[in-house]
């Protein structure tokens, strides 16, 4: 048996790289789809570029006021000096802007991070071992649900940091209170996974030969069941700037000295918008709504291409194709495919492999 | 026949006239492809069918042949990612209209499909819509193709529940689907499709997930459907038996392409192409395995019959718990059985009358509520988990559905390895590897199959795969639930051929459970018929299937269809003497 023989039988295994799960999501995708998920990673890898290089490429610093030589004014309109003018606050406008992105990239991190482990561990006990101790986690995650998050994230601000707050004491702030909002959507997601992998004939087996319950869970159930979670990672990115930006927006966010924040910006371009000043608040709205339409475009492909019935394909317009052979009865051996009469998996070539494995 | 009475345009049966040469349907040169991830791929490859009035054909071939495909052509019913070329003719009942039903806009595809032709499906439970009332259900039809008073709708309704016999059907039309049984969903099903007089029913596996007596009966309603409502059926099956019992004429696809096309009588007594005569030849028959089982039992050590069982369940019940205060139900009541080292012990019985439970049970994935189940010496009512334990590396299992028994994200080396590294015989996969090329080997697969994942291996080399799992720690007992009843004939053969290998060679007692007569009749020393929780019947393959003493176990002998037309017609006869007796 040599794998020469096996090579045309079975297409190489792609590499990781394209395995991963954005990659090959754009790999698989067409038409409308591929567009959206391209504009989607285009425009959150800027948003994640600007944040990285923020100190690089912003012209000012986030709580500058003035040059060496004098103060910026304020509410000034764009010029060569200040690209998209300067605040009531008499900030520039370009560097709070991207200032914010960092902001944002670091309360989404802080967010996701702290919310995933917590929220897949006591999904996957809470699904595996069912019983009291899994009605007692869906009542609590129900009763999480019910509770507005943005009262849940004023809240937060004021026993983290009395309302007004620095960079980290912000950033922990929104990114805590989201946390607690996010863990029962990541518990939820995987505990319903959990409960219906518990089923398969898989665990099943592994049970029956005496393996433990951490082993069932970790190398069985848990692997199997973090599928949907690329999507509810995104989705919740975008949530997180939308939280932080609300909370700077009611004046519980990070002051201007602290760190560059979008939703504070805006709050004080509000009395600008009705005097004709319209830098102020178009420049810090639109780089929220990019960020979250950018995540959000990602994280919808991702749930259409995840899944086989939404995904389209390139029809083509001629009867094309070869037929699979779905069964080469050499010697009576007959290879099928049970599962999916639309991609059966044999071939001839296989089954020569096969008589040659057991010579 | 009182066609006559029913179908006002009359509806000649084959042969019967000059209508005979008048075809319901044409399928001239049809061919459809698929797009899919991995490319087009062709399902149909130049498929000619035709199709009298008031005839029934089988299209026959394993799963991937197209013949799914080619049947839901017929109805315009393909999914967005595939292209088709061909025709198909569809002709009217009363043979005035015809459409090429691959050119018809979606809007006159609604107006063909139910008043032409209609479809039951494999799944009755599945097609009914469980918030409607059935009488609801068969009316939308009439709904949809013209104005119908809701008096006269349910009218019509009790009368087609009346005539595919639904017992109390003005009083039945009422209820919602849960309140059927699974033999009388599909009758609704049958219904549904008969209540605008089509010419034509596709019939898609329409008895495969019924019980064999429940089969039967359905059966019967389809014959009844030719001759009485003149309708002409397209019966898409995998299973021989069926065919014999129903069909008038047989077309085998085989890859894409119709093989053979030949009267029902005909095929079965001189098959013609090779792969129709493999086909025939991998159906397992009933008694054929006879000498072999009694070579077997000659072939026993002295004082065998006397060694300590490897299970022994006296008075054995199980019960599922119910719902907050309400009583559990019981799966099995109070079973007697034993099975001794080496043997292997057929279990049969319909769906529901607690065969996996039992075997289940055995391996200790589900608690025994009652009685006394002794597993190789280890008492499993009350045993705890840590009393269970060693017991398990005794037992293999080998389940049911062979798309699910591996993990899919492991390959099938670590698969079959994971016993090995479980119970502590090696430590991680390099140092199992050995052991797991030696029993893929033995279970006919190279080595090399090792290192692909679930998914890129058919259904029948998962299952030999899930048998060398089973088999990895050498054990004295294998519980095999269903691991064939996915499979096609011709893949079940094999599988079954070496599994009796293995058992004869490694000489392990088995459970063999299944709801096929014929296939355990293959394999089992014993087999034990079990009929709603309790054995009624018990002894060697030769006494409880040559001649059964229980009614209910004549009842389902006579249920199952054998693949010879001639001789599957003198079983009717059998059975419905058998029904009546009732």
């Amino acid at each position: 048996m040599s794998d020469t023989t096996l090579a045309p039988a079975l297409p190489p295994r792609p590499s990781l790289w394209s395995r991963l799960p954005v990659v090959s999501h754009l790999r698989q995708s067409v038409g409308l789809q591929r567009f959206m998920l391209v504009a989607g990673l285009v425009i959150t890898g800027i948003f994640l570029v600007v944040a990285v290089l923020a100190p690089v490429l912003a012209p000012y610093g986030y709580s500058q006021l003035r040059t060496e030589t004098a103060a910026f004014g304020a509410q000034q309109a764009p010029s060569g000096d200040h690209w998209l003018g300067t605040t009531v606050g008499g900030y520039d406008v370009l560097s709070r802007v991207i200032w914010g992105a960092q902001t944002a990239a670091l309360v989404i991190v802080v967010a996701i991070v702290a919310s995933i482990f917590l929220g897949i561990l006591i999904g996957l006990v809470s699904g595996y071992f069912g019983g009291w101790i899994d009605r007692v986690l869906v009542v609590v995650c129900d009763a999480i649900y019910a509770f507005p998050s943005l009262l849940l994230a004023i809240l937060a601000a004021i026993v983290i940091s009395g309302g007004k707050s620095s960079l980290w004491g912000g950033i922990l702030a929104a990114a805590l209170s989201i946390t607690v909002v996010f863990i029962p959507q990541y518990f939820r997601v995987i505990r319903a996974e959990v409960v219906r992998i518990k089923t398969e004939a898989y665990i099943d087996a592994a049970r029956v030969i005496g393996s433990p319950h951490r082993r069932i869970m970790v190398r069985h159930v848990l692997r199997n069941s973090t599928r949907t979670l690329p999507l509810i990672v995104t989705l919740n990115a975008s949530e997180a700037i939308l939280t932080l930006a609300g909370l700077g927006f009611l004046g519980f966010g990070i002051e201007p000295t602290a760190a560059a924040e979008w939703g504070y910006d805006l709050n004080k371009a509000i009395a600008d918008v009705s005097s004709g000043i319209w830098w102020t608040a178009l420049f810090p709205g639109l780089a929220i709504v990019l960020a979250v339409l950018g995540i959000t475009l990602v994280g919808e492909s991702l749930n259409d291409l995840a899944d086989p019935r939404l995904r389209s394909r390139r029809a083509s317009k001629q009867v094309a194709g070869d037929v699979a052979s779905t069964s080469v009865a050499v010697q009576g051996n007959v290879v099928v495919d049970v599962t999916d009469p639309g991609a059966p998996v044999a071939d001839p070539v296989r089954d020569v492999d096969e008589r040659e494995g057991r010579a | 026949m009182s066609s006559t009475t029913t179908t006002p345009a009359g509806a000649p049966r084959p042969g019967a006239g000059p209508g005979a040469e008048r075809h319901v349907v044409e399928i001239r040169d049809l061919a459809v492809s698929f797009a899919t991830d991995a490319g087009s791929v062709r399902a149909v490859d130049g498929v000619d069918l035709t199709v009298r009035p008031g005839e029934v054909l089988a299209v026959v071939g394993e799963s991937g042949s197209g013949k799914t495909v080619t049947a839901s052509t017929i109805l315009g019913l393909l999914p967005e990612n595939a292209t088709t070329r061909g025709a198909v003719v569809l002709a009217n009942k009363a043979g005035t209209d015809e459409h090429d039903v691959v050119a018809l806009s979606p809007k006159q595809l609604r107006a063909v499909r139910g008043t032409d032709v209609a479809m039951v499906f494999q799944e009755p439970s599945a097609v009914l819509n469980p918030v409607f009332t059935v009488g609801w259900q068969i009316t939308e039809g009439l709904r949809a193709h013209g104005k119908v008073s809701a008096k006269e709708g349910r009218a019509r309704a009790i009368e087609i529940l009346e005539r595919v016999g639904i017992p109390d059907a003005a009083e039945r039309v009422d209820q919602y689907p849960h309140q059927f049984s699974g033999g009388q969903k599909q009758r609704i099903v049958i219904a549904m499709a008969l209540v605008l007089d089509p010419g034509l029913i596709v019939a898609d596996e329409p008895t495969t997930a019924l019980d064999v007596t429940v089969q039967a009966e359905i059966l019967d309603l389809l014959r009844r459907v030719r001759d009485e409502f003149g309708t002409a059926v397209v019966l898409i099956t995998h299973n021989m038996g069926v065919v014999a019992d129903l069909a008038d004429t047989v077309a085998v696809m085989y890859q894409g392409k119709v093989v053979e096309q030949a009267g029902a009588r005909e095929l079965f007594a001189d098959p013609q192409d090779e792969y129709t005569k493999r086909l025939l030849g991998s159906v397992p028959r009933i008694g054929e395995a006879t000498a072999r089982t009694a070579a077997r039992a000659a072939g026993r050590p002295e004082g065998w019959a006397e060694a300590t069982p490897v299970v022994a369940a006296r008075d054995l019940e199980i019960t599922y718990p119910g719902r907050f205060r309400r009583p559990g139900f019981p799966a099995v009541r109070g079973v007697d059985l034993t099975i001794r080292p080496g043997e292997v012990l057929g279990l049969v019985g319909e769906s529901g009358s607690g065969k996996s439970t039992i075997g289940r049970a055995i391996a200790g994935l589900t608690p025994v509520t009652g009685g006394s189940l002794s597993v190789l010496g280890v008492e499993m009512n009350g045993a705890r988990p840590r009393e269970v334990r060693p017991v398990r590396s005794r037992i293999g299992f080998v389940f049911q559905d062979p798309s699910s028994t591996f993990n899919p994200l492991l390959t099938i080396a670590d698969g079959v390895a994971e016993p090995l590294i479980v119970q502590g015989r090696a430590r991680d996969l390099r140092a199992a590897r050995a052991r797991v090329d030696e029993l893929l080997e033995a279970v006919q697969l190279p080595r090399a199959y090792g290192d692909r994942y679930p998914h890129e291996l058919s259904g029948g080399q998962r299952q030999r795969a899930s048998l060398a799992r089973g088999l990895a720690l050498e054990p004295e007992l294998l519980i095999a639930d269903e691991p064939t009843s996915a499979l096609d004939v011709s893949v079940q053969a094999r599988v079954l051929e070496l599994f009796a290998e293995l058992q004869a060679e490694l000489g392990f007692a088995c459970l063999f459970i299944s709801h096929d007569l014929a296939v355990v009749d293959l394999l089992a020393d014993r087999i034990a018929v079990l009929y709603r929780g309790q054995v009624v019947e018990e002894g060697t393959g030769e006494h409880v299937l040559g001649a059964p003493q229980d009614p209910y176990t004549q009842r389902l002998l006579a249920s199952l269809p054998v693949p010879d037309p001639v001789q599957q017609a003198e079983r009717r006869v059998e059975l419905a003497r058998l029904r009546s007796l009732d």
